[in-house]
């Protein structure tokens, strides 16, 4: 046996957290199973709407949006949660000294749990939503053929292609607005002992209080929202009051999107907390 | 060539000192017992040797820092403390393909052959497993790492005493050899006693005995005095004496044998034996405990 032998901590090192949190899929799974089974019961009365008149809003495609909607908010949570977990249930259950006692360093390490928010979840929920989206139009199709409607009909109002270029996309931009919100919760994840959710909030929120009792203004509370919530936003040009549905490909804004101070400054922040945590992970013990 | 080299290793919590200045060399090719009472600093010395902790002053781990490059010294350190850290919600095969990715010195089928030996099933959860399996788990992954030092913290604590036997013998028959190092600290020092080649006693994160096995057995000797003897036994300055079934049982540290001619029966007193003899030596406040 060489000494040499290929070996790949990083993709290993994510493919444990799989592992260990197969919520991570069967989650946005699940929630993409209700979006179809209440779909299936509605197909009883797709083939009417499909032969009938064109209105301007004929709810055809709120299956599809609500499916993808549901998707994204479970994956959000997971998400949420998965980074406030990562790095204390390792010392909680003390199976740190089991993965310390590898080589494998705390930087690949806390890269790998950073990576499931940022990059594992936004492939999962594209992958579920798509997937369930497909069931959905093969069904339609199935149901309308049966009805002895023309497909065609149903095809032309049911299009896909904005929705598929827009949820990759806004998927990914989202990701990287909520960089930083994901870092924080890692590094509380890695410092505090217990009850992880109150630490994460606990600093924010009083930065919120002490601002409205002080100066009788809410910005950072509102900066706390837009951070948490204005990752789509970011992604498309429907900014503004009251945000507008994106409705057409010029909504698609990468322009916007890749300039923005606020993604970068994000990122930049994101980074510094992720090498706290990296630290962390290093000199903190099992608790 | 020499495994480990601490010089002034210190650590300490607050204002609680953990090991305090304490020197070790342990060469190649040895099996070294680290034996202390609790809270000797047994673990703190082990945490530092592999990098999980800072420390002061100097330690290098196989012409390494650990603390400044535990991922290097991983590559080549084995390590296992209780059997409580390895992840419950892990399979068996999971651990196999975690180990063979991210370990160049893993060998995956040689593992698989001391799984074989077992009755651990590859589908099973560790949290399914008994505690005396997880064990036997951990060290068939450990044993099929071709690593040059192997660092046991309490291995075996809260096993039975059958998994505790077949874990040490394992790791004689399957697993070292002498271009290896082993490193084990336990409280339970006479099951351990007969493979060791050296020994390190610690104390309040002090070292209070540091002799290698051959030079135990010239410089420790336990007399059982005939009663005639007692008093001039006693003359010889023992380090210590107990009493059994009426008798007095003396042990002596660096005697020449010649002298406890005649006094009564003299052999090499167990590891346990002197432990105990040390640890009232250097605080005499524990006879009563004892």
């Amino acid at each position: 046996m060489s000494a040499d032998r290929k070996v790949r901590p990083f993709y290993w090192s994510v493919r444990r957290e799989l592992w260990e949190h197969p919520a991570i899929y069967l989650a946005p799974a699940g929630a993409a199973a209700v979006g179809l089974l209440g779909f299936l019961v509605s197909t009883l009365w797709l083939a009417r709407s499909v032969a009938g008149a064109v209105p301007k809003n004929d709810g055809l495609m709120m299956p599809y949006v609500f499916t993808a909607l549901a998707v994204m908010v479970i994956g959000f949570l997971v998400s949420i949660f998965y980074a406030l977990g990562a790095l204390n249930g390792e010392r909680r259950d003390r199976s740190i000294q089991f993965w310390k006692s590898l080589p494998v360093s705390d930087l690949t390490t806390v890269l790998a749990k950073a990576a499931v928010p940022l990059l594992v979840l936004p492939v999962v929920l594209l992958a579920v939503i798509i997937g369930a989206q497909l069931i959905m139009l093969v069904l339609s199709t199935i149901v309308v053929l049966l009805h002895g409607v023309d497909p065609g009909r149903l095809w032309a109002r049911v299009d896909m292609r904005l929705m598929w270029t827009v949820l990759p996309y806004g998927l990914f931009i989202n990701a990287l607005w909520l960089a930083p919100v994901y870092a924080w919760l890692l590094l509380i994840s890695g410092w505090a002992k217990r009850m992880t959710f109150v630490w994460a909030l606990a600093p924010p929120l009083a930065v919120a209080l002490f601002e409205r009792l002080a100066f009788n203004s809410s910005h950072f509370i509102h900066f706390l929202i837009e951070r948490l919530l204005g990752g789509f936003g970011e992604a498309f040009s429907v900014r503004g009051e009251g945000r507008a549905a994106i409705d057409k490909f010029s909504d698609i804004d990468p322009i916007h999107a890749f300039s923005s101070p606020h993604i970068w400054g994000g990122l930049a922040v994101a980074g510094l907390l992720l090498a706290v945590t990296i630290r962390l992970r290093r000199s903190r013990d099992p608790i | 060539m020499t495994s480990i080299e601490a010089r002034g290793l210190r650590k300490s919590y607050g204002k609680t000192v953990a090991l305090d200045r304490i020197d070790l060399r342990v060469e190649e090719g040895r099996i070294l017992g680290l034996i202390g009472p609790n809270g000797a600093g047994k673990s703190t010395a082990l945490q530092a040797i592999l990098g999980l902790i800072p420390h002061e002053g100097e330690l290098k781990v196989l012409g390494r820092d650990p603390w400044t490059a535990r991922e290097a010294l991983m590559t080549d350190v084995c390590f296992i403390a209780d059997v409580a850290v390895m992840p419950r919600w892990m399979r068996v095969w999971q651990a196999l393909d975690y180990m063979d990715g991210v370990h160049t010195r893993f060998d995956r089928a040689k593992a698989e052959g001391f799984l074989a030996k077992t009755n651990i099933k590859r589908e099973s959860k560790v949290r399914e497993l008994s505690k005396g399996m997880t064990a036997q788990l951990h060290l068939a992954l450990v044993m099929a790492v071709d690593a040059k030092l192997l660092v046991l913290d309490e291995p075996t604590l809260g096993l039975d005493i059958l998994y505790r036997k077949q874990f040490y013998d394992s790791l004689l028959t399957d697993y070292f050899d002498h271009n290896r190092t082993i490193v084990v600290s336990t409280h339970q020092v006479d099951e351990i006693e007969h493979i060791l080649t050296d020994v390190v006693f610690l104390d309040s994160g002090r070292i209070v005995l540091d002799v290698s096995m051959e030079a135990y057995e010239a410089r420790f000797a336990e007399l059982l005095a005939t009663p005639e003897q007692v008093a001039s036994a006693r003359s010889l300055g023992p380090i210590h004496e107990r009493q059994l079934f009426g008798r007095s049982i003396l042990i002596f540290d660096g005697i020449d044998r010649a002298r406890l001619d005649g006094l009564g029966e003299v052999r090499t007193p167990g590891l346990a034996d002197v432990f105990v003899a040390k640890m009232i030596a250097t605080f005499p406040g524990r006879e009563q405990a004892a």
